[in-house]
């Protein structure tokens, strides 16, 4: 359990990091990107740190200069990436304690397949697995698939990029998350459909399972309908960590009513609050049961001793590149003591922690984990250890009952 | 050929969600735990096997309408477990058991190329198709296949999957900093693929793996799926058979390469093999009786003579004689989730009352001499005796052993049987570096664009993929 004023802390790990140009800074590792070492390096690292949880990007679709726009003819930036869950189950091999949030998407991938991916990583980290849940609304990945035609994401006005003004997209984004909320429940609900005690191997009976204690989770909507159970026993956490990125008042609904811990994009303090108020508006909308979500911001860090330094890569990754760097999220360049000072007025604006996202990997990672980290403990405001076993004992959630009654022992 | 012997391929089986598997055994482990995985996965690779291979089940079994509760029950998810065991072994082929139903192309071929990447060039796929609507109840798609078209859409899905990997050249990632080139052609991975049963087409995210292509089993005996195998595979899992059944199908198998312009070393057949051992032959024997005993309990005797009777059996005792009635073959199917394995119930029946009555044996009694005895008995001498005589004259290529036990149920075949092999010179003593691919001795992977051209080639009566698949290299 967190003690009081204790931040979240967590390293979102994309690539060679979240600059486009990350991949040609010394120290880099671009030709090493498709190797399990690499990312057992980076996972080593995180946990050296004692942060909370490492996410991993994925996508079904190629990287993008343009966030929402399709494959595009840059040669100079990285392409290609292995799927996120995978690389999660082999790094759970080569750490302890650390948790893992792979991104899966809500959009093509079966949900039934998604619960037993995230059930499995569960068992293969002994409790510390997590799911961040996306959407896929690119036209391009649908027709990876063949099965939908999505409506481009054209370049709207200034403020509004993905066009959502636009009422087909309005309407397409809208059943985009309807569908990702239909998901996780269908993935919640086939993570309880054991009861924890359902294997029973009792031989007078012959019986390997009780199975009144299976359930049939019968989900019948509009996307699609599964019956259960899985095939998969209850993972070790009950319910595995779901998360989600949020940046407006639809998706703070679908994480209200769907996930455990929204990540957000406030550019400063001020906004952090603004928005954990409007999360905490959403949560009643969506009559939230349970503990509260935890909020955590995203934020792009460029991290040196000295902060001209910061600055200054910020700048020559920025001149290779040949564009500023404008990323969905707040990008914050200086020293790690200043990003700790930082940190603490953000959690005391409401927000439960950060996901940071190391603009170049490892060096950013290594900044976090060897110079913010102790700053944050001087401050008391981080971990000195790695106390509890599972990821949601670490985020102060307890193990929930499962929504299925069994019969009595 | 050279003066050395035909090698003998070795993979373990994670044992099964079936009667085959003894839970009730005190040595009998977790069927979940990870550690159980990286038990069998690392016994194997102290054994110099070939590859690990897990099976896959995407509905619980169910008879008489609940939930099938005697068998093991539950199982990890494949792809993620096999990510996980790379992380722990570093030789050992790591075969999945994926579906062609109830999966999409980009999903599997993303997945086993970023194995064959995180595992450096280990990963195998095991193609099954099921036409079942009843596993079709837990996907979006449904169980709408019917059986003939099964292994049309098999073999279109293998060759979308093939065109995918080809999608990024080899040399695609230059990762030059100097110059400031990270991919050599921009974008990388197009593809395109329109044929009966899908159309795509777009990007691949995943740069050219290890092995090219990983490489591709099918499990299945019948004509269908050994035509399939031919066009298709590597590597074909079949069901035991008896020394000479096994050179039949092996001679059958091998002769329809030709006809897709491949040559006979191109297809590896692999049986699934169980084997109990002992210090003599007699003692082989009853430990093999043993296991059978845990393996058909009172409960499963009766639920595997129902599965023949297609009716409710419950009221008979298990240690009394058979039912009087005969089969109800035209009823609705009391079971569900796997294939039906008795085509003529009453023939079966009458053969199985004969056979009772000659022996006068109870049900269990009966059930355990006619169903599901093990492949090898005796000592290890006599085990690796008759493995290597089945490999040597062409009875097969290997096997995939399947033990009873879970974690420890590879253990004393490591210990005892692989010197033997070893001392014969039919299986390495040390791994060499190399794929899974080249370890099998199989060779670099064909473009998707020639299997298309073979199948084509071969004429429609071949199950072929192509079916207007293009490629489009980037």
């Amino acid at each position: 359990m967190p003690e009081a004023g204790e931040l979240h802390l967590a390293a979102a790990l994309d690539g060679a990091g979240w600059h486009p140009a990350a991949w040609r800074e010394p120290g880099a590792r671009p030709a090493d990107l498709f190797t399990a070492g690499y990312w057992a390096d980076l996972a080593a690292e995180a946990e050296r740190g004692l942060l909370d949880f490492i996410t991993i990007e994925d996508a079904l679709g190629l990287q993008a200069a343009s966030r929402y726009g399709g494959p595009d003819d840059r040669t100079d930036q990285v392409r290609g990436r292995l799927d996120a869950v995978l690389i999660a189950a082999q790094v759970a091999t080569r750490t302890s304690r650390i948790g893992l949030v792979p991104t899966a998407t809500t959009t093509h991938t079966e949900p039934f397949h998604v619960s037993t991916a995230i059930a499995t990583l569960d068992y293969v980290s002994s409790g510390r697995a997590g799911w961040r849940a996306q959407v896929s609304g690119r036209p391009g990945e649908a027709a990876h698939f063949g099965r939908r035609e999505f409506p481009e994401l054209s370049p709207g006005r200034l403020g509004d990029p993905a066009g959502l003004a636009d009422p087909v997209v309005a309407e397409h984004v809208a059943g985009l998350f309807g569908e990702a909320a239909d998901a996780v429940e269908v993935v919640r609900r086939l993570w309880d459909s054991w009861a924890d005690d359902a294997v029973i191997r009792d031989v007078a009976t012959g019986r390997f399972i009780d199975r009144d204690r299976l359930h049939y989770i019968d989900f019948e909507g509009r996307w699609f309908s599964v019956r259960g159970p899985s095939i998969t026993p209850r993972p070790p956490q009950g319910q595995p960590v779901v998360a989600a990125l949020a940046h407006g008042p639809l998706p703070y609904r679908f994480a209200a009513a769907a996930a455990d811990v929204v990540f957000v994009t406030p550019r400063d303090a001020g906004e952090a609050g603004t928005i954990t108020g409007q999360v905490r508006e959403a949560e009643r909308d969506a009559g939230r049961a349970g503990p509260p979500l935890l909020v955590v911001a995203d934020l792009v860090v460029f991290l040196d001793r000295d902060a001209g330094a910061a600055a200054g890569r910020r700048d020559r990754l920025d001149d290779l590149d040949g564009a500023r760097y404008a990323p969905d999220a707040a990008v914050f360049t200086g020293t790690p003591d200043q990003l700790a000072e930082l940190l603490l007025d953000g959690r005391d604006a409401g927000l439960d922690g950060y996901r940071l996202r190391p603009a170049v990997l490892p060096h950013d990672l290594e900044q976090i984990t060897r110079g913010l980290v102790p700053a944050l403990q001087e401050r008391s405001a981080f971990r000195r250890g790695y106390p509890d076993r599972t990821l949601r004992e670490r985020l102060g959630l307890p193990r929930p009952a499962n929504r299925y009654p069994s019969p009595v022992a | 050929m050279t003066g050395r012997p035909k090698q003998v391929i070795l993979a373990a089986h994670f044992p099964g969600v079936n009667n085959h598997t003894v839970w009730s055994d005190p040595q009998a482990g977790s069927q979940i735990e990870f550690a159980s995985f990286e038990h069998l996965a690392r016994t194997a690779e102290a054994g110099k096997f070939d590859f690990f291979f897990l099976a896959e089940g995407l509905r619980l079994r169910e008879q008489r309408g609940q939930i099938h509760d005697l068998d093991v029950v539950g199982r990890p998810n494949t792809m993620t477990i096999l990510a996980a065991l790379a992380g722990v072994t570093t030789h050992l082929g790591l075969a999945g058991t994926i579906q062609a139903t109830y999966n999409e192309p980009y999903e599997v071929a993303r997945q086993f190329a970023t194995l064959d990447h995180l595992s450096a060039g280990r990963a195998a796929w095991n193609v099954v198709t099921s036409p079942d609507a009843f596993t079709g109840e837990n996907f979006r798609r449904g169980g709408y296949l019917d059986r003939e078209h099964r292994y049309q859409r098999a073999a279109e899905f293998v060759q979308a999957a093939r065109e995918l990997w080809d999608s990024w050249p080899a040399d695609a990632i230059a990762a030059d900093q100097a110059r400031g080139v990270f991919v050599r052609e921009a974008p990388p991975g197009a593809f395109a693929h329109h044929g009966a049963h899908f159309g795509i087409a777009g990007h691949f995210t995943v740069p050219r793996s290890p092995q090219g292509h990983p490489v591709i089993i099918q499990a299945g005996d019948s004509d269908g799926g050994r035509e399939f195998a031919a066009a298709s595979a590597d590597a074909i899992f079949t069901r035991h058979s008896t020394f000479d059944a096994g050179r039949e199908f092996y001679a059958d198998v091998k002769s329809r390469l030709a006809r897709y312009g491949r040559a006979p070393d191109e297809l590896k057949v692999l049986p699934g093999a169980s084997f109990v051992l002992g210090d003599t032959e007699d003692d082989a024997r009853e430990r093999a009786h043993h296991i059978r005993r845990q393996q058909v309990s009172p409960q499963t005797a009766i639920l595997l003579l129902e599965q023949v009777w297609n009716t409710d059996l419950s009221g008979y005792d298990a240690e009394g004689p058979l039912p009087e009635t005969d089969p109800e073959p035209d009823a609705p199917s009391i079971i569900q989730g796997r294939a039906r394995q008795h085509a003529d119930s009453l023939e079966t029946a009458r053969k199985w009352r004969a056979i009772a009555e000659e022996k006068k044996l109870s049900i269990r009694e009966l059930i355990i001499e006619v169903t599901g005895r093990q492949s090898f008995i005796g000592t290890p001498a006599g085990l690796a005796a008759q493995i290597n005589q089945f490999v040597q004259q062409d009875a097969c290529d290997g096997f995939i052993l399947v033990p009873h036990l879970v974690p420890a149920g590879l253990d004393e075949f490591v210990a005892k049987v692989v010197p033997l092999l070893q001392e014969r010179g039919v299986l390495r003593t040390e791994y060499r570096t190399g794929t899974l691919r080249e370890r099998l001795g199989l060779r670099p992977p064909r473009p998707a664009a020639a299997w298309a051209a073979a199948a084509q080639a071969a004429g429609s009566g071949a199950p072929g993929p192509g079916l207007g698949a293009t490629a489009v290299s980037a």
